[in-house]
């Protein structure tokens, strides 16, 4: 039984719907008799409202309510932490007091009949403050670092062997400091939510990479039976982690409804989503590095400082990677958190690595020209065997092999090492490479297979597509499993009335959820075993377990060349009724204890660089990785190619800038948050080489999305130096750090 | 949005009226609505302009006359265009994005409001928007704001890459009011900020672009537009030139230079033009007369980068006008 579904470059069994408009995503769930909400942000960066003059807006044509810390129902908000909430502090509780914690906060919401009413009504709202002045950069005097709570193994302090008795001792060393900007997600499609009661019962048609925590969430906000929620979502035009959690609007969106016993929608401006929807946190790393003259590693010590706000640590796997990439008998990394009068961070793609990967991979490029070394030679000799941090072997790992096949098709040999060497006519060119990681995750996941009586199959889990085609690779997987034609699979998403699935990121989707659907998918088949081989007219009647096997959907004696049953038979004789099973997987955590599971990835990149008006861009890219088994390679390339261009935001683009002052983000627009368009998108090429991982779960999977976009920066950024032979450590890299070559 | 009325209007005279009467012309949209949906503008009454007849672009002689309606990308990809003044495609081209350029208009593009973010939100001091409010960008992000032609009162740079090009070539514009028809420089358009940053620009109330006519000269076919930015289309110039250059046996006869990104309003660069008159057309040359460009700049804390990158600019540009075979 081998229609082979599993490896094949399925297009996306979606395609055709997203293209038609026939997709329908969070905002386009219109109602009957539907209202309208807008919120109102704070315009002061720290302090108390003052006064909400609500009379006057409440008289504006159309106006429904006017819902504020004054009049807003008090909530319950129940102690609820899923996984993607910060471990400690309480979340943002909207509307229940007068205190403005940071610039953006919403303060008020208004409902009106139609959206231009609402949007007109907001505007006329007066809310006057008292203010102060809020700190907002990590660097400010003010600002107090401060150890998270431990949390666990990656995030606390960890130390092995005496790397301040190494370094001293070192016979080169690096010292980097670098100081990487935030950045919003601003995926395409904003924030929406039409929220709609029912008596006690309601429905959110929200956007969310996570459906079955949402529905809990606001559950525990209300204080209802988590039953009474139901929240569908099944389309996200883009979220790169904005949508893990569930954030305030959400819940504003059911106060409204519930206010005006209508449904209400509510969306998301774009500068509202630099507001309360979370950020890659800004982050200030030292990585220092101790050599000997032959380039083996003799200590590292990475010391990684992130942002938060003031009621959450929000803590990401900043210093995760440095543990583990290379072989140190010395290494320390600690980790630390600066409160400021900022909404939480919250994880955006590639989320602790691809900012720790940055410090770690431009200390290890300036190691190597301190030695005059190739820099991939120095990783090479600093390949460890095993996991150094947790002393495990590695389920598998492939850096050498990405990096051996990656300089091959990229050209790296014909580099030159001297900086500012390569030319192309009055463009500098530069040759940088990095290396990527990112953990092989794997949280509980459950899922459901039915059979129809016509034998095709029908799959259901709480997960989530927000672009890497979830749609498609798992109706791969439960067509390879049933052997059926991917045609006769129809797999459904995004409704928290299915089986719950982990978050939709992390990289973990294929693995979790195509593991349950995977064990779904056999116990179906089990079932329809049993009941064959009890059904006296069965050819299969009292055979024994074993001795029957599954070839394209049939049943049929091992070996043997007698009568084989479909699945459409097996379900007639027994009634014609569909037969499903509910199972949930989770890794083996015996397995998990053995075994230090990641993928890895080796990242090439080409810039050129303007030498007069210091212009970077990237002419060519390469990402290489070994993440298991490749499901769809053409989903797969996607998916990387998506990070890198990502990577190339990062490297040279994104960041949202505060306003000192007030806390305001002043660039919280399109036209001036620079995100890559295609000009800036050069010939990007994706490489997968062989790697079968038999620990990581039964598919072998590892999962790309947060991968790719992790070596990026570090491999341009050293590229940029390569070209210009100037180090910047700071993040974007723009015009006027190039300028003066 | 705040709610408005809007009038669509067919004839001239008409619309002129109507605006005299308070109404505010709206072609394309692509500045106006914006800023209407930021409710950074507010207007009551709006005076649809698309069906009035000044979509037309010919040639009088050498001469280009651009029709006020006439969009970004039609103007850009006209022959006549493309063929008398390339620089004019060029910083069109440059400018926003494919489908902005298919709507907004050449007078339009004139009269596009700044982009300085504190200008666009409502709860910032802005002298532009609200008079004598104060002005958040001076101690505040200027980063992308101009170092000349600026004030104590504003710091705003202005963001047409169009408006460059047609200073630099010594383009005039034809207006038309309840007082009749006058025609007028494009650079006499723009206002510096001084106490009044308000008041951007020199039209009287009524008053209609007609269009814009551009004159040539030996400069014309040696000319480029250099758009200096983060990324490749889509953003505003960190610094731009239009540069021009009639050479003759490798000596420079007559040079043209205006700059983007860096005044409160299109600057040109006449010190640097007539530090190039009759030298050789060489980057030392270029490099001397680039220098020139900063008299009077004034840098803040985000933008004392501009210092180098406008005189670099302005080399580059030359280089590749120069080097236009």
């Amino acid at each position: 039984m081998n229609l082979q579904a599993i490896g094949k470059p399925l297009a996306r069994v979606d395609g055709r719907a997203k293209v038609t408009g026939a997709a329908h995503y969070a905002a386009e769930f219109n109602q009957p008799n539907q209202a309208y909400a807008v919120i109102v942000s704070s315009s002061v960066g720290l302090g108390r409202i003052a006064s909400i003059d609500t009379a006057a807006v409440a008289r504006l044509p159309g106006v429904l309510a006017v819902v504020s810390h004054l009049n807003a129902p008090r909530l319950a908000y129940n102690p609820h932490k899923s996984g993607i909430d910060p471990p400690v502090g309480e979340r943002l509780h909207v509307l229940q007091d007068d205190l403005v914690r940071f610039y953006g906060q919403p303060v008020a919401i208004v409902v009106a009949d139609t959206l231009d009413r609402a949007e007109c009504a907001a505007a006329a709202l007066r809310v006057t403050y008292e203010a102060r002045k809020p700190v907002v950069d990590p660097r400010d005097k003010q600002a107090q670092p401060m150890a998270p709570a431990a949390y666990g193994p990656v995030e606390a302090d960890n130390v092995r062997g005496d790397p301040d008795a190494a370094l001293a001792a070192a016979a080169v060393s690096v010292d980097v400091s670098t100081d990487i900007g935030r950045q919003n997600h601003h995926p395409m499609e904003p924030h929406a939510t039409i929220a709609t009661w029912n008596g006690e019962q309601l429905t959110l048609w929200s956007k969310s990479q996570y459906v079955a925590n949402e529905q809990a969430e606001i559950a525990a906000v209300f204080g209802i039976p988590q039953q009474n929620v139901r929240v569908i979502c099944p389309f996200i035009g883009g979220a790169f982690g904005t949508s893990l959690r569930t954030w305030p609007h959400v819940t504003l969106a059911a106060i409204a409804s519930r206010q005006v016993g209508r449904p209400v929608k509510l969306v998301l401006t774009r500068r509202q989503m630099s507001y309360t929807t979370g950020h890659r946190p800004r982050t200030l790393q030292r990585m220092v590095i101790g050599a000997t003259r032959d380039g083996r590693l003799t200590s590292i010590i990475h010391e990684g400082m992130g942002e938060t706000s003031r009621y959450e640590n929000f803590v990401e796997s900043l210093t995760a990677g440095t543990d583990f990439m290379y072989s140190c008998p010395n290494v320390r990394t600690r980790y630390r958190l600066v409160p400021l009068d900022i909404g939480t961070p919250t994880y955006m793609r590639g989320p602790g690595e691809s900012s720790g990967m940055y410090a770690l991979e431009t200390a290890m490029d300036e190691l190597a020209y301190k030695l005059g070394m190739d820099p991939i030679e120095l990783r090479r000799r600093n390949e460890p065997t095993i996991d150094e941090g947790l002393n495990v072997p590695f389920s598998s790992r492939s850096l050498m092999q990405c990096y051996a096949a990656g300089a091959e098709r990229f050209g790296w040999a014909k580099r030159t090492p001297e900086p500012k060497s390569m030319r192309d006519g009055r463009l500098l060119i530069g040759m940088g490479t990095a290396t990527a990681t990112y953990p092989a995750l794997q949280f509980p996941s459950s899922a459901r297979a039915r059979l129809l009586a016509d034998g095709s199959a029908e799959i259901e889990v709480a997960a989530s597509d927000m672009g890497p085609g979830t749609y498609t690779s798992m109706t791969q997987v439960a067509a390879e499993i049933l052997g059926l034609p991917v045609g006769r699979v129809r797999f459904s998403l995004g409704n928290s009335d299915f089986p719950p699935a982990p978050p939709h990121g992390g990289s973990q989707t294929m693995a979790a959820v195509g593991s349950a659907i995977r064990a779904a998918c056999l116990a179906v088949q089990n079932m329809l075993v049993e009941r064959a081989i009890a059904n006296p007219r069965s050819p299969m009647h009292n055979a024994g377990l074993d001795a029957l096997e599954w070839v394209e959907g049939h049943l049929r004696r091992r070996g043997g060349i007698s009568a084989e049953q479909s699945y459409a038979e097996i379900i007639a004789a027994g009634g014609g009724a569909p037969v499903e099973a509910t199972v949930s997987v989770e890794r083996d955590p015996e397995i998990a204890a053995k075994y230090s599971m990641h993928a890895f990835g080796a990242v090439f990149v080409e810039i050129s660089v303007d030498p007069d008006v210091g212009l970077a861009r990237v002419r060519r890219a390469l990402g290489v990785y070994g993440a298991g088994r490749i499901v769809n390679p053409r989903l797969a390339r996607s998916q990387c190619v998506g990070g890198m261009i990502g990577g190339i935001g990062m490297a040279l683009m994104e960041h949202t800038s505060l306003d000192a002052r007030d806390g305001r983000p002043v660039n919280a627009h399109m036209a001036e948050y620079l995100l890559p368009v295609n000009l800036d998108i050069p010939q990007l090429d994706v490489h997968f080489v062989d790697e079968v991982d038999p620990h990581v779960n039964p598919l072998g999977v590892k999962g790309l999305g947060e991968i790719s976009l992790v070596g990026m920066a570090p491999a341009i950024s050293n590229a940029v130096f390569h070209a210009t032979g100037r180090r910047i450590h700071e993040l974007p890299i723009r015009i006027e750090h190039l300028l003066k070559l | 949005m705040i709610p408005f009325s809007l009038q669509k209007s067919t004839d001239v005279g008409e619309a002129i009226a109507a605006a005299t009467a308070g109404g505010r012309y709206i072609a394309g949209g692509t500045t106006l609505v914006d800023l209407m949906r930021d409710e950074v503008e507010r207007p009551g009454r709006l005076v649809d302009i698309n069906a009035l007849p000044l979509k037309r672009l010919q040639t009088v002689g050498d001469t280009l006359v651009i029709g006020a309606l006439v969009t970004m990308s039609d103007c850009a990809a006209h022959a006549d265009v493309q063929r008398l003044q390339p620089v004019i495609s060029e910083s069109l081209v440059e400018g926003a994005s494919p489908q902005l350029r298919n709507l907004a208009t050449i007078g339009g593009n004139l009269l596009q409001r700044v982009r300085c973010p504190y200008f666009r939100m409502l709860d910032a001091a802005c002298n532009k928007r609200d008079p004598n409010s104060g002005c958040s960008a001076i101690d505040g992000f200027n980063g992308g704001h101009a170092i000349l032609g600026t004030s104590s009162s504003c710091i705003a740079v202005h963001p047409s890459d169009l408006a460059v090009a047609l200073i630099a070539l010594d383009a005039t514009m034809r207006v038309r009011g309840p007082n009749g028809e006058r025609s007028f420089p494009v650079e006499e358009l723009f206002r510096l900020p001084g106490t009044t940053p308000h008041i951007e620009h020199t039209l009287q109330p009524g008053e209609l672009i007609i269009d814009v006519r551009v004159p040539s000269g030996r400069y014309a076919r040696r000319a480029r537009y250099l758009k200096v930015r983060d990324r490749s289309s889509y953003e505003f110039a960190v610094v731009s030139a239009a540069a021009a250059l009639d050479i003759e046996n490798g000596t420079i006869r007559e040079a043209r230079i205006a700059c983007g990104g860096v005044g409160t309003m299109p600057w040109r660069m006449r010190a640097s033009e007539k530090a190039l008159a009759g030298r050789p057309a060489d980057r030392a040359t270029f490099e001397q007369a680039a220098r020139l460009a900063l008299a009077g700049a004034q840098a803040r804390s985000g933008n004392a980068f501009k210092m180098d990158l406008l005189p670099a600019t302005i080399v580059r540009a030359l280089e590749l006008a120069r080097d236009v075979s």
